[in-house]
């Protein structure tokens, strides 16, 4: 059988599960409780499977182990960053806010303050980081099939992606949360699978001694000692250090205000449940993550990452695929062709499983909180509302596969950093004051995620991610988003969460000393009894 | 009981006193208390912990790059402490909920049954 045979059957398998899981869950799915947050049955061990579904997307598995391959250990910021934000996410916000919200991040803040500007507010920045995200993954689908193919043809990738913005629709508009969450934990076993198979094939190849592989890694690329060492990449400056601290900043604050993860709190019964949720996903993920350093650096150390390879010409992010199939016997052999068909369809899953989270999360907000509350006044019925989350799925997706297919040439790890840092400053500022500052209004959350959200896509488009990094010195093809030539950037850092986040908390303390609402300090009382005690919560629906 | 002040579709529903009896019990300031001074010292120490991390990732360059054992430098153990660190604390706030704030919060939220049972 030849490699292409194994690699569409595989691919077609997954597409077959998946769409099967999804038909099933419509079956199961009755009301808006289901259709946004599977009845809340979800248990906390399926919970936490299904967050690290939702969480380790094509970013974790192809994008760091790129990082890592291709500058070394500066790419092992992103597992670090990824894993330690968890903290955040467990201490300060998960059990609060399955106590106070409902099915969207809004719900949380519009428990005390007005409705209509809080909702509007919150649903505009829940539909700019998940599209932000979005762009991540499909960027990562076309990759990874064109590697497959063969093809550099730039139609086959597109095809790829609106492939794949039909599938996410399709999942969400039929499965809605309970179809999504079994995709999820589906992927989460299929990638935790195959990362374990990918890392011990690794550590096999130098006895399982982690520094012989490093040592190999170091001289296999040239770098030396400094491959192992941070600053390979971000220590060149003073600009490119604060840089790294920049994306440091957002990776640890960016996880709690990813309104995809937010709402996967809502799908278990109690808060007790969303804290035992969260420390299976610690431990999913941390392991995972792990794994990350076997898969970077075996990349580094086995496969040729030089300028003119094809691992640095996908940004890094082949370097997993092609690692697999290098274990496997390398290009041109079956076993090469076995691995490299599994971990690709494992790849394929990930992306699947993660684009569904995403659009079904903006689909929510889109018809729960602008479309039931601030134009139908809380006068829609369910049937109605559920039916604007499908009409909204397709509209998100259309818009993603159109910002997907020129974001093509940027790592994937880089692009969801970027949405971490829209998460961090335009959701995280407003999550937190509401649940610990009573004299926290509407102004102030309003101010909070308009002004984060704007400074920080302000400060990416005029940063050297958009213009102004120059060219790449083999191919000639430009860095950054627009053509060389062109160049109106005057932000020097690229990631923006250092100075966005700090704008976000700014603006949101600023929005609040400057007006007075004593019907929302009123209500805190009851939101934080609500929040600590779970007096009240939202019950789950059997 | 409807607020009558603004149009309950603009602002979230007027408050149930009974939040506010509840909120003032000693019970729940204990509660606050005893939830705060785990979460509030945990969230500074490993945001600290981290960020020495990052800024001694860039900054102190020399003493990252040492080596430990073969190739395994500083950088890379430091790296794995956080590993270590989080799956900690994660911990240890478990416990200490279990221990500390789930009994002060069921018992809070029986009474908030009650209160409402009764209507």
């Amino acid at each position: 059988m030849s490699s292409d045979t194994l690699t569409a059957i595989l691919f077609v398998a997954v597409v077959l599960i998946t769409v099967g899981i999804t038909f099933w869950a419509n079956r199961q799915t009755h009301g808006t409780t289901d259709y946004y947050a599977g009845g809340r049955s979800f248990s906390g061990f399926q919970n936490g499977m299904a967050i690290s579904g939702d969480y380790m997307s094509a970013a974790s598995f192809l994008g760091i182990s790129g990082a890592i391959a291709l500058s070394g250990y500066d790419g092992f910021l992103y597992s670090i960053g990824f894993l330690v934000a968890w903290l955040v996410a467990l201490l300060l916000v998960a059990e609060l806010l399955r106590n106070s919200g409902r099915y969207t991040m809004a719900d949380q803040l519009a428990y005390r303050m007005r409705q209509r500007p809080v909702r509007t507010a919150a649903a505009t920045s829940t539909v700019v980081v998940s599209i932000f995200y979005l762009l991540a993954q499909m960027v990562g689908a076309g990759a990874l099939v064109a590697l497959l193919l063969g093809v550099t043809d730039e139609s086959i990738k597109a095809w790829t992606i609106v492939a794949v913005g039909l599938l996410m629709v399709f999942y969400v508009t039929v499965g809605g949360m309970k179809g999504t969450t079994w995709v999820q934990i589906v992927k989460a076993v299929l990638l935790m699978g195959g990362t374990i198979l990918i890392t011990v094939l690794v550590l096999a190849e130098f006895n399982f001694n982690l520094s012989s592989l490093l040592g190999a890694a170091a001289e296999n690329t040239g770098k030396g000692e400094g491959f192992l060492q941070p600053g390979l990449k971000y220590g060149v400056s003073t600009t490119s250090k604060i840089d790294f601290v920049s994306l440091g900043i957002a990776l640890v604050l960016g996880t709690a205000g990813l309104p995809h993860i937010l709402i996967r709190f809502y799908t278990v019964p109690t808060a007790k449940d969303a804290r035992t949720s969260v420390l299976w996903a610690i431990g999913l993920i941390g392991a995972f993550y792990l794994m990350t350093l076997a898969l970077g650096f075996g990349a580094a150390a086995l496969l040729n990452t030089g300028p003119d390879s094809e691992v640095a010409a996908s940004g890094g992010n082949l370097a997993s695929p092609l690692l697999a199939e290098f274990l496997g016997g390398g290009e041109g052999t079956t076993g090469g062709a076995v691995l490299l068909a599994l971990i690709s369809a494992v790849a394929f899953a990930t992306i699947l499983a993660v684009v569904a989270g995403l659009t079904l999360t903006s689909a929510s907000s889109v018809a729960h909180d602008l479309y039931a509350t601030v134009f139908k006044k809380g006068q829609a019925t369910e049937k109605e509302e559920v039916k604007v989350a499908r009409i909204a799925a397709f509209v998100i997706g259309g818009i993603a596969i159109g910002l997907a297919i020129p974001a093509q040439k940027l790592n994937i790890a880089f692009l969801v950093a970027l949405a971490f840092a829209v998460a961090a400053s335009a959701n995280l500022p407003s999550i937190i004051y509401n649940m610990f500052w009573k004299r926290f209004n509407t102004r102030g959350a309003t101010w909070a995620i308009y002004g984060g959200l704007i400074s920080c896509v302000v400060l990416v488009f005029f940063s050297p991610v958009v213009s102004g990094l120059g060219v790449n010195p083999v191919t000639g093809a430009s860095l950054s988003l627009f053509p060389a030539d062109v160049d109106f950037h005057w932000f020097p850092l690229q990631n923006p969460g250092i100075v966005s986040i700090p704008l976000g908390f700014f603006f949101g303390w600023l929005g609040t000393v400057t007006s007075k609402e004593p019907t929302a300090e009123d209500k805190f009382t009851e939101l934080e009894v609500r929040a600590f005690t779970g007096a009240g919560a939202e019950q789950a629906h059997h | 009981m409807a607020d009558t002040r603004v149009d309950p579709h603009d602002q979230a529903e007027r408050h149930d006193p009974v939040y506010d009896r509840l909120h003032a019990t000693p019970e729940f300031q204990e509660l606050k208390k005893r939830h705060t001074s785990f979460v509030l010292p945990a969230t500074i120490a490993f945001l600290s912990w981290y960020l020495l991390y990052v800024v001694m990732s860039m900054w102190a360059h020399d003493f990252m790059s040492r080596q430990v054992v073969g190739n395994i430098n500083v950088a890379l153990v430091f790296g794995l402490l956080q590993f270590v660190t989080t799956f900690l604390i994660a911990w240890l706030y478990a416990r200490y909920m279990t221990a500390k704030v789930d009994p002060l919060a069921r018992e809070i939220e029986a009474e908030y049954r009650e209160e409402v049972s009764g209507r």
